[in-house]
C-alpha cells in the first residue's frame, strides 16, 4: 500500500507550496516516467550489451518495429474509443499475399499495392459497420474477421508463399532515404500524422470522448457510429500498408505472416499507457511502448537468448506495465 | 451502556492532490437517533461517508465506535465493526434474486447444493419481521430503484449493522417508496440503530432527523443537537454561507414569437402524438410523475431517439428527425437527466466537456482544434457559472454533481446560436446554492431570447421557475397553466392518473 501512503504524505497540506511542488512532482512522474524508463533501459543496454549501441543495430531495431509501430498508431485510436481489433495480424498477411498475386498477375506493383490497400480498408470497414451499426462486441467481431481473413490469405495463396517477380517491389522494403530505410520513414510519418489527428482534430478528440462515454458523446452531437467506422477503416488500411512492406522485406507474400501480431501491437499500446477502458491515450506513450518492446527483443537477440524466453520476458513487461498503470490510477483516486 | 456516543468522528482531515476535502471535522451520533448531514455538493459529506465505510483512509483524526477508536483500512473492516454505508450507487447483482442477494456468500446448502426451500423460508421470515413487502424470488433487475435500495438496507441490517448511513436515498424514489423508506428508518431508530442521513431535501431532514450537522467547504460549520425550533432558512443560510431569500429568484420577462413548435411527435416510447409550442424568452416547466413520458418526448424532439411521426420546427425551420447534429445546428440542445450516464465524459477534462460541441465553429484552417480559444471558453464558463474545479484540465468525474451539471450547461452556452434549451431534471441531486445558480443561468438565457424547457419532478421547482407549466401523464399532455393560475393542487391533480386522489406529495 505504498502508493496510498505516498499520496497521503504528498497531499497532507495541499495549500502549502511544498505540497504543491510535490503534486507537481507526481504529475511529472506520471507524464514522463515511461520515457525515463526507456532512456534508462537504453543507457543500460548500450553500456552492457555488445554491439547494441551501433548505428547499424539501431537502424535494425527501428526496422524491426516499423510494422508494429504503424499499426500501433491506429490501434491506439481503436483502444482509445473503447474498442478492440484482433484482425490486424490476418490483414497484414492477406495484404501481403494479395499484393504479390495482383502484382504478378498485372505486372504492375502499383496496382498490387492499390489492391491490397483497398482490401485492407474493406476489411476494416466491415469490422466497423458490424461493430457500430449492428452493435456486436468488437472482440467477437474482430475475432471472427481474424479467422476469416486468415482463411482468405491461405485460400488465395493456396497455402504457399507467393514470390514476387518485380524488382521494384523489393526496393519498397529495403531502399534508404537519408540513411534510414523507407519503412522507418513510413512509420515515423504515421506517428506524426496520427499524433496530430489525435491531439489536434475533432476526429481525435471525439475518439477519446467516445471511449470516455459513448452515450454522452452521442448526446453531445458526436457522430459516434461514423467515427467508429472510420477508426476501423483506417486501421485496416494501415494494417494493409504494414503487410505490403513486410511482404516487400520478405520478398514474398506469406499467408502465415503476422501470427500474434495483433497482440504485440496491443501490448505496445498498453505499455504506452493507452487505457483499455477508453478515453486515455497519448502518441508519445505509444511510441515509447513500441520502442521498449523492440529494444528488449533486440537486446535479447544480441545476447543470444533463446527466442522461447523472449515470450516470457514480453509477457512479464506487459504485466508490469499494467500494474504500474493500475497503481497510478489508484493514487489519483484515493 | 457507556455514555460514549455510538459513533464519533474525531478531527477528521482528508486531502486529495490539490483539494482539501475535509479539515478537522468532529461530530457524534447517538444510538437510536437519525443524524442529518447537510451541505452543498463538494462540501465533504460523501468523503465523510467513504471514510466511515473504510473506502478512504483519513489523513488526520479517527472514527470511534462506542468510544473505541477504529482505524479502518478497507471496506471489510468497517463492515466487521457494524457499519453499513448505503451509497447513491447501489451495489447488487442484478441477475440474482432478492433472496440470493441477501444471502450472498452464505446460502444454506444441503448435500453441497443450495437449499432453496430453506433460503426462501429464511428470507421470507426476515422480510416479514422488518415489514418489507418484497418477493424473495424476484430478480433485482426486475425491481424498482426504491425496492433495490430496500434490499440493500435489509442486507445491511441482516449483517447486524448498528450504524447505518444513507447517502441521498430518496433521490430516485417515488412518493410511495419514500414513505416506505421513512417508515423503515423510524423502525430502525426505535431499535436503537445510529443512523446518518444525507439529503438535499430539507423537508426530509425536518421530518426524519433528530440532530444535524452542516458542512461547508470541507469543514463543519454548525451542529444542531435538536431540530426543534430551527427554521429552514437558518439551515440554508449556514449551508451556503450567504443569504438566499428565495432560491428560485424568479424574474418575469417579455416573451417573443414562437421558437420551438412541436407537432404530433411520436416515437417508440411516445405512443400518442405530442404537440406544444415554446416562445422566445419563455420558460416552460414539464411536470409529471416518474414515467409520465416527459424525458421520452424530449429525447425524440432532440433526435436522441427515433421520431416515427410529426414535425419539430425551430424558428419555422424544420428539424430533421432522429438527427442530433441537425438539432444542434439549429440551436436546439438537450441536457439529459442522468448526468453520469448521458451527460459527462468522466475521464476527460472539464475543458473537453465544455468544448466538445462548440469547437467545430472555431477550427484553425478548417481542420485543427483551436486550443487557445478552447482554454479561453472553458475559463470563461468556469468563472461565470462558478464551476468549482482546481483548473480546466481536471478530469470532470472528480467534480461534484452540481459542478458537473454546470459544465454540461456550459457546453450548450458555448454554442454561438443557442435557440432552444431543454433541460431534464437539471437540479437533481444538487445542493441549494448550485440550484440557485442554475436557475439564474436559465433566466439569463431566457432574457437573451432562448426558449427554455425544464423537466422536473419537484413541484415547487416547476412552479418556482416556469412561466408556464405543462403537465403530462402516461405519455400525454394533460393540462397547461400560466404562472399566475398555477397552484400545487391543480398541477398535481392534472399530473396524476385519473381516479387517483390529489393529495399533496409532501408537506412543504
Amino acid at each position: 500500500m505504498t502508493e496510498t501512503n505516498a499520496a497521503a504524505i504528498g497531499a497532507k497540506q495541499a495549500e502549502t507550496p511544498d505540497a504543491r511542488r510535490r503534486a507537481m512532482f507526481w504529475r511529472v512522474v506520471d507524464d514522463y516516467s515511461l520515457i525515463g524508463i526507456f532512456i534508462v533501459l537504453f543507457g543500460v543496454l548500450s553500456a552492457t550489451v555488445q554491439y547494441f549501441f551501433s548505428w547499424d543495430n539501431i537502424v535494425g531495431l527501428a526496422l524491426s518495429v516499423s510494422q508494429i509501430g504503424m499499426v500501433a498508431c491506429t490501434m491506439m485510436f481503436c483502444l482509445a474509443s473503447r474498442d478492440f481489433d484482433l484482425s490486424v495480424g490476418s490483414t497484414v498477411a492477406f495484404a501481403g499475399v494479395c499484393c504479390a498475386i495482383v502484382s504478378n498477375a498485372t505486372g504492375s506493383v502499383a496496382l498490387g499495392i492499390a489492391a491490397s490497400l483497398v482490401a485492407g480498408a474493406l476489411i476494416g470497414f466491415v469490422n466497423g459497420v458490424v461493430i457500430a451499426k449492428l452493435n456486436i462486441n468488437a472482440l467477437i467481431t474482430t475475432l471472427a474477421t481474424m479467422e476469416i481473413v486468415r482463411g482468405l490469405a491461405f485460400i488465395t495463396s493456396q497455402g504457399q508463399a507467393v514470390g514476387v517477380t518485380s524488382e521494384a517491389f523489393f526496393t519498397l522494403g529495403s531502399a534508404e532515404l537519408f540513411g534510414l530505410p523507407v519503412p522507418v520513414w513510413v512509420t515515423l510519418a504515421c506517428f506524426v500524422v496520427f499524433g496530430v489527428l489525435l491531439n489536434k482534430t475533432i476526429y481525435g478528440r471525439n475518439t477519446l470522448a467516445i471511449g470516455g462515454n459513448p452515450d454522452a458523446a452521442r448526446l453531445a452531437g458526436v457522430s459516434v457510429d461514423r467515427v467508429r467506422i472510420a477508426i476501423f477503416l483506417i486501421q485496416g488500411l494501415v494494417a494493409a500498408l504494414a503487410g505490403i512492406i513486410l511482404a516487400s522485406r520478405m520478398t514474398s507474400g506469406q499467408p502465415n505472416a503476422g501470427q500474434g501480431f495483433e497482440l504485440n501491437v496491443i501490448s505496445a499500446c498498453v505499455l504506452g499507457g493507452v487505457s483499455l477502458m477508453g478515453g486515455r491515450a497519448s502518441i508519445s506513450g505509444v511510441l515509447v511502448g513500441v520502442l521498449i518492446m523492440g529494444t528488449v527483443q533486440n537486446a535479447m537477440s544480441l545476447m543470444n537468448i533463446d527466442a522461447f524466453y523472449q515470450y516470457l520476458v514480453r509477457g512479464t513487461i506487459l504485466l508490469i506495465a499494467v500494474l504500474v498503470d493500475q497503481l497510478k490510477n489508484r493514487r489519483q483516486s484515493r | 451502556m457507556t455514555d460514549a456516543p455510538r459513533l464519533e468522528f474525531r478531527h477528521i482531515g482528508k486531502t486529495f492532490p490539490g483539494v482539501r476535502a475535509l479539515g478537522d471535522v468532529s461530530f457524534a451520533v447517538r444510538a437510536g437517533s437519525v443524524h442529518g448531514l447537510l451541505g452543498e455538493n463538494g462540501a465533504g459529506k460523501s468523503t465523510m461517508m467513504k471514510i466511515l465505510g473504510g473506502e478512504y483512509i483519513p489523513d488526520e483524526g479517527e472514527v470511534a465506535i462506542d468510544g473505541q477508536a477504529k482505524h479502518f483500512r478497507k471496506a471489510a473492516d468497517a463492515i466487521a465493526s457494524g457499519v453499513a454505508v448505503i451509497h447513491q450507487e447501489l451495489q447488487y447483482v442484478p441477475e440474482l434474486s432478492v433472496m440470493e442477494n441477501l444471502l450472498i456468500g452464505r446460502l444454506p446448502t444441503r448435500f453441497g447444493l443450495v437449499d432453496r426451500r430453506k433460503a426462501l423460508a429464511w428470507t421470507r421470515e426476515k422480510l416479514d419481521a422488518l415489514g418489507v413487502d418484497l418477493d424473495p424470488r424476484a430478480k433485482l433487475k426486475q425491481l424498482s430503484i426504491g425496492q433495490r435500495q430496500m434490499v440493500e438496507i435489509v442486507k445491511a441490517i441482516l449483517r447486524d449493522a448498528k450504524i447505518l448511513a444513507l447517502d441521498e436515498p430518496t433521490s430516485s424514489l417515488s412518493h410511495r417508496e419514500t414513505e416506505v423508506l421513512f417508515r423503515l428508518v423510524r423502525d430502525l431508530r426505535a431499535q436503537g440503530k445510529a443512523m446518518i442521513y444525507i439529503s438535499h431535501r430539507l423537508d426530509e431532514i425536518f421530518e426524519l432527523c433528530d440532530a444535524a450537522t452542516i458542512f461547508r467547504d470541507g469543514r463543519k460549520v454548525a451542529d444542531f443537537d435538536t431540530l426543534e425550533g430551527v427554521t429552514r432558512d437558518q439551515l440554508v443560510q449556514r449551508m451556503v454561507g450567504r443569504e438566499i431569500s428565495d432560491i428560485f429568484g424568479y424574474r418575469p420577462r417579455e416573451h417573443g414569437k414562437v421558437r420551438l413548435a412541436v407537432q404530433g411527435v411520436t416515437g417508440r416510447a411516445v405512443p400518442a402524438p405530442v404537440s406544444f409550442e415554446v416562445k422566445a424568452g419563455e420558460i416552460v416547466g414539464f411536470f409529471g410523475l416518474v414515467g409520465a413520458g416527459r424525458s421520452e418526448v424530449m429525447r425524440v424532439i432532440y433526435g436522441a431517439d427515433r421520431r416515427t411521426a410529426g414535425a419539430v420546427h425551430v424558428d419555422g425551420e424544420a428539424i430533421k428527425a432522429s438527427h442530433i447534429r441537425d438539432s444542434i445546428q439549429h440551436g436546439l440542445v438537450f441536457c439529459p437527466e442522468d448526468r453520469k450516464e448521458d451527460g459527462i465524459i468522466g475521464v476527460r477534462s472539464v475543458s473537453e466537456n465544455i468544448n466538445i460541441s462548440a469547437r467545430r465553429n472555431h477550427l484553425v484552417a478548417g481542420l485543427f482544434v483551436n486550443d487557445r480559444n478552447e482554454a479561453k471558453v472553458a475559463d470563461t464558463y468556469i468563472d461565470r457559472l462558478r464551476i468549482r474545479t482546481p483548473n480546466r484540465r481536471q478530469e470532470i468525474r472528480l467534480l461534484s454533481g452540481g459542478n458537473q451539471q454546470k459544465a454540461v450547461l456550459s457546453r450548450w452556452l458555448a454554442e454561438k446560436d443557442l435557440r432552444v434549451l431543454i433541460v431534464d431534471e437539471p437540479t437533481r441531486g444538487i445542493d441549494v446554492g448550485a440550484k440557485n445558480e442554475i436557475y439564474n443561468v436559465l433566466y439569463e438565457l431566457a432574457e437573451r431570447g432562448v426558449a427554455v424547457v425544464v423537466i422536473s419532478s419537484e413541484l415547487p421547482e416547476v412552479l418556482g421557475v416556469s412561466d408556464r407549466v405543462v403537465t403530462m401523464c402516461r405519455g400525454r399532455i394533460t393540462a397547461q397553466f400560466q404562472r399566475t393560475e398555477a397552484n400545487e393542487a391543480d398541477v398535481l391533480a392534472a399530473a396524476l392518473p385519473e381516479g387517483a386522489s390529489a393529495t399533496p406529495m409532501r408537506n412543504t
